[in-house]
């Protein structure tokens, strides 16, 4: 019998897409044959935007990129424009950024935790990791004031000291963190048929992540040990105990699973750094117009998502001449039309889902 | 900080295969069009410096050129590697794509394709815009890109 291949286009607006994605598939039958990711839809033209802003202006845009971990975002930023300009950070500050940004991880694995159940057909595990995200977001509005656009990192600091309310609640939190975590392995990671959905789903081989720049959970999941946290550790993150999750088989299972255990380690970095945390100034030596030496710099932090890169250009003025965004989110997801060959239309969703993006990132 | 560079006999080694390259003194690699493709094959391949992981991919424009920046890690053993290109021709910015070495390479190039207006020799199918709509005009990440809107336009 002779068959034709036929197209089918998911998106923009379809749930699974998490914001305003689309995909053209060439489907034979429900296999796909080719699929052919369209990002853009969100463009904003940060990196344009930014040459028109001074280095403090440009960080509320960050921000907006992967608004799930924006503190995480605000920090890749800060660091390129320190690394420039050879800026201490002082130690507590460097501790409440540790601090905060591990926070910010945790609210973003709860996302795209219940967000995967969501997409896999389990709704019910959205309610309970958006309830307990709200623990999170209370604990960074009382630092920052903001519930997901922060804006809470400097250029060689923080811009408040953490509250004397933040310590006792934020050890609350974290003492209630693992029964949360439980509860989603029990709900989610234990469940049959969210197994059969993704267990040996889009395996993605080690080769072909590390060739593809795939980095984060989605990296660690084919059992590649490459966290920037660890592998090159910056800030303060060679002082704390701390063990890198990792998957065995590259499959969609495997992605999912390791932020949950990411989560518990999270737990332990800020329980160390909330212990070690001194006393002192959260602003370096800064002056008050930031005017950069004429050069460029590139700095890289472990982002919820994976390397989250920012290269910043400088003329010497008070305004970024160039500024370059890595986003692991972006890059991610470059490599879903092969990944997505020969499964099935709902494996689609589940590897989709598996990656973990964020539009605000990925366009940018 | 930790020094994570490739050890310096490896850079010699490299400007000794390679001489049109110029190895800076912050350890940056400015490296010829024409080497390029040779130059990331020799890195990527030799077990000794293992340049696997195509991190970042970008580009600037500067008044006489513009520049494609690729930082590289190797996942192997550590090392950080960034690699620059300077592209004299603004009028026609060509380069190698580096789509043959690293799938990573694909999307990063389509993008500094769309917005700085740099062509990919190689480019499996002519790199094609990706964030911005196929009708659009101009490549916006240019310094002589006429914008609207802006606070002091």
């Amino acid at each position: 019998m002779k068959t034709e291949t036929y197209t089918l286009n998911l998106g923009p607006q379809h749930p699974s897409t998490h914001g305003v994605f689309r995909i053209v598939l060439e489907l034979d039958g429900e296999t796909v044959v080719k699929a052919t990711p369209v990002p853009g839809y969100l463009h904003r033209g940060i990196e344009k935007l930014a040459e028109a802003r001074t280095y403090t202006q440009v960080i509320p845009y960050t921000d907006r990129m992967d608004y799930m971990a924006a503190m995480l975002m605000n920090w890749g930023y800060v660091a390129a424009v320190e690394k420039l300009m050879g800026i201490e950070v002082p130690e507590r500050a460097e501790y409440v950024r540790v601090i905060v940004g591990e926070l910010s991880r945790i609210a973003s694995h709860m996302i795209a935790t219940g967000a995967y159940g969501g997409d896999i057909g389990a709704l019910t595990a959205f309610t309970y990791t958006f309830r307990d995200r709200e623990y999170v977001l209370d604990l960074l509005e009382m630092v920052s004031g903001s519930r997901m656009t922060f804006s809470y990192f400097r250029i060689g600091g923080v811009v408040a000291d953490l509250p004397e309310e933040f310590f006792p609640a934020v050890r609350k939190f974290l003492n209630d963190l693992p029964a949360m975590c439980d509860e989603y392995d029990g709900l989610i990671t234990g469940n049959e048929i969210f197994q059969a959905r993704t267990k040996q789903v889009g395996i993605i081989t080690p080769e072909m992540g590390i060739n593809y720049s795939l980095s984060g959970p989605t990296l660690r999941g084919s059992g590649v040990n490459y966290d920037l946290r660890k592998v090159r550790p910056y800030s303060i993150y060679d002082r704390f105990d701390f063990d890198v999750p990792l998957g065995q088989n590259g499959d969609c299972f495997d992605r999912f699973r390791i932020r949950i255990d990411e989560m518990r380690q999270c737990k332990r970095i800020i329980e160390q750094a909330l212990d070690q945390i001194p006393e002192g100034p959260i602003m370096g030596k800064v002056p008050k117009v930031i005017k950069p030496p004429v050069g460029d710099a590139y700095a890289e932090v472990e982002s919820s998502k994976g390397v989250y890169g920012c290269y910043v250009v400088s003329d010497g003025s008070p305004k970024p001449y160039r500024v370059h965004f890595r986003r692991p989110s972006y890059i991610n997801l470059g490599y879903l039309g092969k990944l997505c060959e020969g499964w099935k239309i709902a494996d689609v969703i589940a590897i989709l889902g598996s990656i973990d993006i964020v539009l605000g990132e990925v366009d940018c | 900080m930790a020094d994570y560079n490739i050890p310096v006999e490896l850079m010699e080694a490299l400007k000794s295969k390679f001489s049109g390259i110029e190895i800076l003194e912050n350890h940056e690699v400015i490296v010829p069009a024409a080497d390029l493709i040779a130059f990331m094959t020799e890195i990527k391949e030799n077990p000794d410096t293992a340049m696997d992981f195509l991190s970042n991919l970008t580009a600037a424009d500067y008044n006489d050129r513009l520049e494609t920046v690729y930082n590289l890690v190797s996942v192997t053993h550590g090392y950080t590697l960034t690699v620059k290109v300077k592209l004299e021709d603004k009028e026609n910015p060509q380069v190698p794509s580096l789509c043959p070495l690293w799938g990573g390479a694909s999307w990063q190039e389509r993008e500094t394709y769309d917005l700085m207006g740099i062509v990919f020799t190689g480019f499996p199918g002519h790199p094609t815009r990706i964030l911005l709509d196929e009708n659009f005009k101009g490549h916006p990440l240019r310094k002589d890109y006429q914008w609207e809107g802006g606070r002091e336009a």
